[in-house]
């Protein structure tokens, strides 16, 4: 189980180059050796299960291509396309330069001939200046076109709060993302669902936007076998129990199962599930789990107002009130930008002390110990 | 790289692939007319030569051509004015040349992609004025079933890419539908065509540097009609050289009234971008309306110059008098015009006529593979299986 594991990395263990900076990754060769040393285990990193998803796919289809900033001769800024263009080639690895709006504008074009691009954003947040490419022509051609044009690609990219990065580079934009007509949104949180739903992406012939996330591109763990291809629309029930349904995604799954480390020892048996899918939600999965525990707390890193807990908090009031026996409690982070100073930042997003909290509000005192 | 060169060197590759009226010109036919037009303004590279040659056939097929286009364009304004066609609603009427003889100049292997100034282009790609009438007035019968509207004209099987609402959002498109071409080895172009106004867009010099980095075969097509919405080009763009605005990339004017000069250099910029990477165009032409139905277009210009426009430098007139100066008599030319009004008359008849696209295409085509999942109406309880029927079958 990854839950107590990998929530931060160790102290000394160096983070990827701030990508505010756009500083050169610290080619660290210890790291290197360690990593391929790791690989002969099965066990690798989140950024290793990209990047075999990516190349993986990219051999299956000579239509997949990847395009975005430092994908090719850098290797990637988190290193999710490191060494593929000697393989692939320039022209399906291919380096853009900083434009945001236009390289996203080329890859929908790409894509509505048939072509299958993967559009990296360097930092989600970076794609706020290719808004109008991913709202209007991304996600609503297939529509406006009368079905005419399929948009085939990924739009994935780091967000989510890192290490002291900044508030330009510690947005959440899946809460932007959400509202557009005809996208679907897919976060992954682990090695193993990485992967999968990554390849799950670049098969779908949807527009996808996948969101991984800033702080877990070293989080370890094995991967499924070659082929395993998730489904992009199924949530995933991390932890089953009976007292309460928390739902979550990305990184705050981590922050939830550590606290449940101490939830278990206080004699909760909460039930965990991971969204994975963002829009649309998995209403069979949620909504059995909320029949089941009749309690709700969602857990996330977007901002209170109008994030996707808001959306789902919104939707279980309105499809599942009558199962409720409590009002739904959202965990999310403050409407401020995400401050610089360490201990600023920290109190900006949830902790796992406020998890642990919420669940004792929403559970009242200690349950009749069963377990 | 001179013309005929480069046309040659085309041939021999794919001989199918240039423009039909441009390979008549190597036709022994009988009757080559030899016309001279404006020179073309050239920026970093070599001007064409101004002699065009053509034949009566080819005229009378332009003639028709733009004139069904400048009848629809009218039918389309009056059954705005009658309120069947609402919203916004962009019409070319002036611009005819430049379309067709960017037609006249490439195949339909090759892609177009534009702005919402797309009426004509549906018509010049090979559908029919019944359709576009039929998406301009809404009915499900439209060549995007009457979700797409006035703005939103697609047409996949002729590579026409739309069709797009937000200026200058089609140009990194057209960039990445040339990136395509390429990358599948395709001896294609890519024509991205965009106005006056748009050319101050970002990412337009985005998708320049990126054309130009990888020589995509894109030809960037600025249709300079003078006036972005009601800005005059000399309030909104420092430089009105739109051809040089490419900087490293070359560029070209051209006369966009004259349907032979459009012709003859998009022949020309085809052939240099297949060989070379992108190119820039820019059409010198006028449109008539304003720049939407919603606009009078004589608040920022004056009647006398619409006027002056019509009488010295009308598309069709050209055309017409070369015909007439050539062997072609009124009565025949009067019989076109009435066949074309008949066409145009009888599309907009069958258009009011069409059907209203059913409450159940709501919900179709959002996405390609079913998701399994239903999405919320707009009242509590209320839920939509949303599914993939790119026929409308239902």
């Amino acid at each position: 189980m990854l839950a107590s594991r990998n929530v931060r990395p160790a102290a000394g263990h160096r983070m990827a180059a701030a990508p505010g900076q756009r500083a050169l990754l610290a080619g660290h060769p210890g790291r290197r050796v360690m990593v391929a040393a790791k690989a002969q285990k099965k066990e690798i990193m989140m950024w290793e299960a990209l990047r075999e998803a990516i190349d993986e796919e990219m051999e299956r289809d000579p239509t997949v291509c990847v395009m975005g900033e430092d994908v090719g001769h850098y290797g990637g800024s988190y290193k999710c396309t490191f060494g593929l263009y000697k393989k692939y080639g320039d022209m399906r690895v291919l380096d853009t330069p900083i434009c945001e709006n236009g390289f996203m504008g080329m890859g929908v074009g790409a894509a509505m001939t048939g072509l299958r691009p993967i559009v990296e954003g360097m930092n989600m947040g970076f794609l706020l200046l290719a808004f109008n490419q991913i709202s209007n022509n991304c996600g609503m051609l297939h529509y406006t076109s009368g079905g005419q044009f399929k948009v085939p690609m990924v739009i994935r990219g780091p967000g989510g709060v890192g290490r002291q990065l900044g508030a330009e580079h510690s947005q959440r934009l899946e809460s932007y993302f959400q509202s557009i007509p005809g996208v679907q949104l897919v976060a992954c949180s682990t090695v193993r669902n990485s992967k999968a739903l990554l390849k799950a992406a670049i098969r779908s012939d949807n527009p996808i936007i996948f969101f991984e996330h800033v702080l877990l591109y070293n989080v370890k763990g094995e991967v499924g076998d070659k082929d395993e291809v998730a489904c992009l629309e199924r949530a995933e029930v991390v932890r089953e129990g009976t007292d309460v349904s928390i739902f979550t995604y990305s990184r705050m799954r981590y922050v939830v199962m550590q606290a449940v480390n101490d939830l278990v020892k206080k004699g909760y048996n909460p039930e965990v599930i991971d969204l994975i899918s963002l829009k649309p939600f998995d209403m069979e999965t949620i909504s059995k789990s909320v029949r089941k525990t009749r309690k709700v707390i969602i857990v996330e890193e977007c901002m209170k107002t109008g994030g996707i807990g808001a959306s789902l908090s919104a939707v279980i009031n309105e499809s599942l009130f009558n199962d409720l026996d409590h009002e739904v409690i959202r965990l999310s982070s403050q409407d401020v930008p995400t401050a610089y100073a360490y201990e600023l930042e920290a109190a900006t997003i949830v902790q796992s002390s406020q998890v642990v909290d919420a669940v004792e509000r929403v559970c009242g005192g200690r349950v009749a110990a069963t377990v | 790289m001179a013309l005929p060169a480069a046309i040659s060197s085309l041939k021999a590759k794919d001989g199918l692939q240039l423009g039909m009226s441009v390979a008549r010109l190597f036709a022994s036919a009988a009757s080559q007319i030899k016309v001279e037009v404006m020179p073309y303004k050239v920026h970093r590279i070599e001007a064409p030569s101004n002699i065009v040659e053509t034949n009566v056939p080819e005229l009378m097929s332009f003639y028709k051509l733009m004139y069904k286009l400048r009848r629809m364009e009218i039918a389309a304004d009056m059954m705005y004015k009658a309120k069947f066609i609402r919203g916004f609603c962009h019409l070319y009427d002036g611009q005819e040349a430049v379309l067709t003889g960017i037609e006249a100049a490439i195949t339909l292997e090759d892609s177009i992609i534009t702005s919402y100034r797309d009426h004509c282009q549906h018509i010049t790609r090979g559908g029919s004025v019944k359709e576009l009438m039929a998406e301009l007035m809404g009915k499900s019968e439209g060549a995007t079933r009457g979700l797409g509207g006035s703005m939103h004209i697609y047409n996949r099987k002729a590579n026409f890419y739309g069709g797009n609402g937000i200026v200058g959002a089609q140009i990194p498109l057209g960039a990445g539908i040339a990136l395509a071409h390429k990358y599948r080895g395709e001896p294609n172009v890519c024509i991205t065509m965009y106005g006056d106004g748009a050319a101050n867009q970002g990412q337009k010099y985005e998708a320049l540097n990126m054309a130009g980095l990888w020589n995509l075969p894109v030809i960037f097509v600025c249709e300079n009609n003078h006036y972005g919405m009601g800005t005059a080009e000399w309030r909104a763009a420092k430089s009105p050289n739109f051809y040089t605005r490419g900087d490293y990339i070359p560029g070209i004017k051209v006369d966009g009234m004259d349907v032979l000069a459009v012709k003859h250099a998009v022949a020309f910029a085809k052939a240099y971008a297949l060989a070379n990477g992108p190119i820039v165009m820019e059409m010198d032409t006028y449109r008539y309306h304003g720049h939407s139905m919603s606009d009078p277009g004589s608040t920022y210009r004056t009647r006398d110059e619409i006027n002056a426009m019509r009488t010295e430098r009308d598309p069709i007139e050209r055309v017409k008098k070369l015909l007439l100066s050539n062997g072609v008599e009124a009565g025949e030319l009067k019989r076109v015009d009435k066949d074309v009004k008949k066409e145009v008359d009888d599309a907009v008849e069958a258009a009011k006529a069409g059907t209203i696209p059913p409450d159940s295409w709501l919900w179709k085509n959002m996405y390609v593979a079913p998701l399994g999942g239903e999405m919320r109406g707009v009242l509590p309880g209320q839920y939509h299986a949303p599914d993939f029927d790119p026929e409308y079958t239902s």
